[in-house]
């Protein structure tokens, strides 16, 4: 009886699919592994939502389902009122969706400067002919990319390292840079997966913070996948759950971290 | 001290002052070497926007040229197209052929499109001598074009004025690959070859950007094998086989990959070296004078070494030493 009213909370629920983004019922399978069932969650515009779970729980494939980059075999996506099937893979960025990769996919022998003008990349239009022929209205896409970018470089203070290539960057660096790159096509969900992995314990920190004024400055909803519990605690206004690709808990983080659920099947893994 | 840009920019300046005055500098053979030099530089151009800036390797580009080359000398001598009007057609053609062909061979990626192209550079000159299409092509014995004169009585020789014509295209043709490298377009290609999914997800679309930078590339080929039609007169399928293909590659890579202004060099090598090292091998004695492909790779390694990164690795590393940093 305990277990059902601290259970009450966390209890996965049904989808409102007026959020924002709203994952609904959604099913994915590698071969025999199934990576997601059934998951459904919602994260309100604004909001930030983290995504907890032992490793294997389906955490970034999860986010490769939002990016389109794995077809779910059931269930829906729907974000800001549209279902993201509908769209290819680069038809995303432009819907308002922005990533960064577990294992940092910066693009290496560019530099910080072209990286970040790479993120913004769908704001403009101009194509091979407009942009070989250096036609006005290219150019003047081309100023405003690089003048977003810039904007980017000063408040993420890479502006030393802006004409370095980001292959010779140190690692916490290359993690700010592509931060950088994937807000500036200011995105209305912003999906971070593991940002604080490999970083030391005042980076960590600062990351918090980091995060925090992100959404503050920008009021741009995040999807935040960590293993830092502290840091996911400490900054989502939600938590979401999964183990063995099922929701197991979902509500205020509060909430999610003292539930039985989720304490058991950290238990069960190596943490 | 000038900053890099400056000094680029001088360069750059003072490279085509030299192109322009060679001409008048340079005995009449010459002046058709420069030609074929240039020519060969806008290939270079466009088949470093593709495996340099894109990471597609072509074995094939040979095959493009040769429908540039075919293309400028059916429309001048078969069909009476003016021959101003003929290169950019028969490079328009190339454009299309690239991207038709890019289309379905782009969906395999790395090393298939690698034996794609391959395939292609092998069957360009059977095809060009078969008997079906003898009647536009000439079959094994190619077409014929009269070279075309200096007009308004320039006081030019048809080699110069030729030259010219290369000079020309070859300069209009770096600036729009220059602007293209330098704009989102280009950003994206490179993006694209260092990491395809990353790239995707911020909006580039892969598939028809490789198609589009595959037709492109197909298309400086073309205008290269046009040109390079009207220069010598004269095309036949034996001057378009896998060895042409293979040379474009040497020459981007001993040029410098991701590299532009390395073109020139890169073409002034397959241009050059080859001959060099048939008299060099001559000068090894009896003993080594069958084999100019043995000295041709000992040179080739020996580029490689010294200026790994091609010759505009190595402009850049001096650059680094005397200006920069
Ligand atoms: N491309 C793939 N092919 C096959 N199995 C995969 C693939 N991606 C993930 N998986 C499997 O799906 C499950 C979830 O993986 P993942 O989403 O990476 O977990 P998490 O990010 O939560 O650590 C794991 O069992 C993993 O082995
Ligand atoms: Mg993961």
């Amino acid at each position: 009886m305990e277990l059902a009213e601290a259970r009450a909370e966390t209890e996965p629920r049904a989808v409102d699919r007026a959020a924002l983004l709203a994952v609904d019922g959604v099913t994915l399978r590698f071969g025999g592994v199934t990576a997601l069932q059934d998951v459904s969650f919602a994260v309100q515009a604004g909001a930030i939502c983290g995504l907890i779970g032992p490793n294997g729980a389906g955490k970034t494939t999860l986010f490769n389902c939002i990016s389109r980059l794995y077809d779910p075999h059931a269930g829906t996506i729907v974000f800001d009122g549209r279902r993201l099937a509908r769209f290819a893979r680069h038809e995303i960025a432009a819907l308002g969706i922005a990533r960064t990769f577990q294992n940092v996919a910066l693009f290496a022998t560019m530099t910080t400067r072209d990286n970040v003008r790479v993120g913004a990349h769908a704001l403009a239009r101009g194509g091979f002919l407009a942009n070989a022929l250096a036609l006005p209205f290219a150019a003047r896409e081309e100023r405003r990319l690089t003048e977003r970018a810039e904007a980017l470089i000063e408040e993420f203070r890479l502006g030393r390292v802006a004409d370095r290539p980001v292959g010779e960057l140190p690692f916490a660096l290359r993690k700010r840079v592509e931060l950088a790159r994937a807000l500036a096509i200011e995105p209305k969900l912003l999906l971070l997966d593991e940002p604080a992995a490999g970083l030391n314990h005042e980076e960590v920190d600062g990351l918090a913070d980091e995060i925090r004024a992100i959404r503050e400055r920008r009021g741009v909803a995040i999807l935040l996948v960590e293993h830092h519990m502290n840091l996911v605690m400490r900054v989502s206004d939600q938590v979401v759950a999964l183990e063995f690709g099922r929701v197991i808990a979902d509500g205020p983080p509060e909430a999610v971290r003292t539930d039985p659920e989720v304490a058991r099947a950290y238990l069960g893994s190596a943490r | 001290m000038p900053g890099p840009r400056l000094t680029r920019a001088i360069a750059t300046l003072a490279v085509f002052a030299l192109a322009v005055a060679f001409p008048f500098l340079a005995s009449g053979y010459h002046v058709y070497q420069g030609a074929q030099v240039l020519v060969l530089a806008i290939a270079l151009l466009g088949l470093n926007l593709l495996t340099g800036f894109n990471g597609q390797i072509s074995l094939g580009h040979g095959a493009f040229f040769a429908i540039g080359g075919y293309g400028a000398a059916i429309l001048t001598a078969k069909l009476g197209v003016p021959y101003l009007l003929a290169v950019p057609l028969a490079s328009l053609v190339c454009f299309a052929a690239g991207f038709l062909f890019g289309f379905p061979a782009l969906r395999f990626g790395g090393l298939y499109l690698a034996l794609a192209t391959f395939a292609l550079a092998v069957a360009a000159p059977q095809i060009l001598a078969w008997k079906g299409f003898d009647a536009w092509t000439g079959g094994s014995s190619g077409v014929s074009l009269v070279k075309p004169h200096a007009p308004f009585a320039l006081p030019l020789t048809t080699d110069q004025w030729l030259y010219f014509i290369c000079l020309v295209s070859a300069a209009l043709l770096y600036v729009a690959a220059r602007n293209l490298v330098a704009s989102r377009i280009g950003r994206a290609l490179i993006a694209l070859r260092d990491q395809p999914i990353a790239a995707e997800t911020m909006g580039v679309n892969a598939a028809l950007t490789k198609t589009i930078c595959f037709g492109i590339s197909a298309l400086y080929a073309g205008v290269a094998g046009a040109l390079s039609a009207l220069a010598v007169g004269f095309v036949s399928p034996e001057s378009f086989g896998l060895a042409l293909s293979l040379s474009f590659l040497v020459g981007i890579v001993v040029g410098g990959l991701a590299s532009l202004g390395g073109a020139l060099f890169g073409a002034l090598f397959i241009e050059f070296v080859p001959s060099l090292a048939d008299q060099m091998s001559g000068n090894f004695g009896e003993g080594a004078k069958a084999l100019p492909g043995a000295v041709y790779g000992v040179l080739l390694i020996v580029a490689m070494a010294v200026m790994p990164g091609g010759a505009a690795g190595a402009v850049r590393a001096i650059m680094r030493r005397t200006v920069g940093s």
